[in-house]
């Protein structure tokens, strides 16, 4: 071995690692591009010109101050409503109920926001933000309370509680936080001017951008950099040997559930404190949903979500534009989504195959 | 229309449960099928969205209902076969390939379904149980589509299938164990992408008795996670197509209980008795699932359990 590897002739090991980074760029990337092809063939399929439809959303998505901040403004609840996916994938949990999280954070948040009226702004929107994360994370620590005693599996259930969340939500907004000035549009009584969440200075983007961009910095080190991270990278991997090893298996499926299930609650608790001004149906706009793309798109990965959110809000942005230039119905993005999903999944088959990101070939380690 | 007075309430849920059960039976029989085989399928609520929406549009373009249903089981075949095939491949994840399916299909739905909403299609036909009443509310209650007909006599066969028939056989050997149907000669990939997709043609026939029969349009909001809760429903029914039946009939029930209660002038928490279904299935859900033990039935190749 040491003989080997003192030969001047062989390749140097951080070269093996490039081709494993490499290896995790390029699959995902590629099946991007497979996505996004497999859509232009469905415009072209359907009689639309697809070269129209990026140009469109390039412009409208990206190509203006008015139109980043259109996106960004919308990147905002992606991050955190990706997070929601992400963090417990890490111990092979696939939670896509998130969108329940959001819409309950929003209204526990605009009931506490319109019980405070007249308190001191700072203290009021911590309160809500607050409340709405404690109230995502029991929502979804439920989930894995569930999956931990009873063996629930966490897909459904929490799927399952999303719809409930909804109907939840939908009977408090209708009925006992019923605002009786909100006519057409159920709501609960709309908060203090001074309760507002205000905008970056200088973006024009509210703070809940902020907000996700440091959760999906903290989920990053977090996952990365600390044993607890570590543990649950064990217990994802293989729940007996993590038992085995005396890991806190049960405590790390609620504890993740729970955190992940915060990051949801925060997202609908800034919809309402800096978008909405108030709690109504328009917390269900399916970010929830969306999320679950981002978070299998960036492959689980805390950073890789924040472009990827980016790239998905610029299309949801964009689609307002392109349904009116292009005639074509909104549900045009949720075919994008679809299409770029299933080949994001398929392209898991990919990682192994390919002998040029072999860190073996380059040096490296072997695989294992 | 008064004289029932408050025996309208289990009238008006019996014949709700055979109404709304009647999509749950044939999402649950498909999911019973493909689950028996060995993989899962969350793609049946796009499925069930979109048999809703073709068999809508091709039964107004050919009037036709029947030709409907059949376009909607063509489309359910067609998204079996691709889930089918997807997760035929080495390390693809059935369960977030059936969430892409689900995205997927409703995408569609929507999309080619926009011209469909405005447009009345022919309904299916339905046969009159209540005939020996004069009450009108009793013969409404008892109206039986010709579906839920097909939908029980076709759980009775694939019980009896399982049982007794080399087919049935090798999808439960492929479904308990891929190597010891490799060891008999079976090709469990084969099996299984059949099974999806046979399962897919069951879900799209739920779909297109929905916009075709109840509520009997098509709507974007036509399906809301029934698709889904029929995976906890076969989990709930054991794997079994005659719990099925009973287990959809429940599920319909509940489903039921809100415009029951709603139609003898009940109208508070309203949204609350529309939840009822999903609690009903979680609660099920939690009651009969263990951290310890294997379901009892479950196929051995199951991801969900395991």
């Amino acid at each position: 071995m040491t003989a080997i590897a003192a030969t001047p002739s062989a390749p140097p090991v951080w070269l093996g690692r490039l081709a494993r980074r490499a290896e995790a760029v390029v699959i995902p990337v590629g099946a991007l591009l497979v996505g996004l092809a497999a859509f232009s063939l469905f415009l072209i399929l359907v009689g639309k010109p697809p070269v129209t439809f990026f140009q469109l959303v390039a412009k409208a998505g990206f190509g203006t101050s008015f139109s980043w901040t259109n996106t960004l403004s919308r990147t905002a609840p992606l991050l955190l409503a990706a997070l929601c996916v992400a963090l417990p994938a890490r111990l092979g949990l696939v939670v896509i109920g998130g969108e329940g999280a959001i819409v309950l954070g929003g209204v526990a948040a605009g009931a506490i926001g319109a019980a405070l009226t007249g308190f001191p702004a700072i203290i009021g929107i911590a309160f809500m933000l607050v409340a709405g994360a404690v109230i995502g994370g029991l929502w979804i620590g439920a989930v894995g309370y569930l999956r931990h005693a009873r063996g629930v599996n966490e897909t459904i259930s929490s799927l399952l509680m999303a719809y409930i969340a909804i109907a939840l939500m939908n009977h408090l907004v209708e009925g006992p936080l019923r605002d009786p000035a909100s006519l057409n549009k159920p709501s609960t009584a709309p908060l203090d001017a001074a309760l507002r969440i205000g905008d970056i200075p200088g973006l024009g983007v509210h703070w809940g951008l902020a907000a996700g961009v440091l959760a999906c910095i903290a989920a990053w080190v977090l996952i990365e950099f600390t044993t607890t991270g570590f543990a649950a990278r064990i217990a994802g991997g293989n729940v007996r040997a993590a038992e085995i090893q005396g890991l806190p298996v049960g405590r790390l499926i609620i504890g993740f559930c729970a955190l992940a299930g915060a990051c949801a609650g925060l997202a609908g608790a800034f919809e309402v404190a800096a978008v909405h001004g108030s709690a109504n149906g328009s917390l269900a706009a399916g970010y929830g949903y969306t999320g679950i793309l981002i978070a299998f798109v960036a492959r689980q990965n805390p950073l890789a979500i924040i472009p990827v959110a980016i790239l998905l809000a610029g299309f949801e942005a964009s689609s307002g534009l392109v349904q009116r230039r292009m005639d074509v119905p909104d549900a045009t993005v949720l075919v994008l989504q679809g299409f770029v999903l299933i080949s994001i999944l398929a392209s898991e088959t990919l990682y192994g195959r390919f002998k040029i990101f072999d860190p073996a070939r380059w040096g490296g380690e072997a695989r294992p | 229309m008064t004289e029932l007075g408050l025996w309208g309430v289990p009238l008006a849920m019996l014949g709700g449960a055979i109404r709304v059960s009647t999509p749950f039976l044939f999402v649950s029989l498909g999911e019973c099928l493909t689950e028996r085989s060995g993989r899962i399928n969350l793609g049946l609520e796009g499925t069930l969205v979109f048999g809703a929406m073709s068999g809508y549009a091709v039964a107004y373009l050919t009037g036709s209902a029947w030709a409907g249903v059949g376009a909607a089981a063509v489309a359910g075949i067609l998204f079996g076969l691709v889930h089918g095939l997807l997760c035929s491949l080495p390390r693809v994840n059935d369960i977030a390939i059936g969430i892409a399916l689900m995205l997927t299909g409703m995408g569609l739905a929507f999309y080619f379904g926009k011209p469909y909403i405005q447009p009345v299609a022919p309904d299916l036909p339905a046969i009159p149980l209540g005939w020996w009443s004069d009450q009108s509310q009793v013969q409404a209650a008892l109206r039986v589509n010709v579906l839920f007909v097909i939908g029980a006599v076709l759980a009775v066969a694939m019980a009896w299938m399982f049982r007794n028939t080399r087919i049935g056989l090798t999808i439960r050997v492929v479904g308990d164990s891929a190597d010891a149907a490799r060891a008999l000669g079976i090709g469990p990939r084969r099996v299984r992408i059949l099974s999806t997709a046979a399962g897919g043609a069951l879900a799209g026939i739920g779909g297109a008795y929905l916009s075709l029969y109840y509520p009997g349009s098509w709507t974007e909001g036509i399906s809301s996670g029934q698709g889904l809760m029929a995976v906890a429903l076969v989990i709930f029914a054991r794997w079994s197509p005659i719990n099925c039946f009973w287990a959809a009939l429940l599920f319909g029930g509940a489903g039921a209980l809100g415009p029951a209660l709603q139609s003898v002038g009940v109208s508070e928490g309203y949204y609350l008795f529309y939840a009822a279904p999903y609690v009903l299935t979680l609660g099920l859900l939690v009651a009969t699932s263990s951290r310890t033990r294997a379901l009892t039935g479950a196929p051995g190749e199951l991801s969900i359990t395991k």
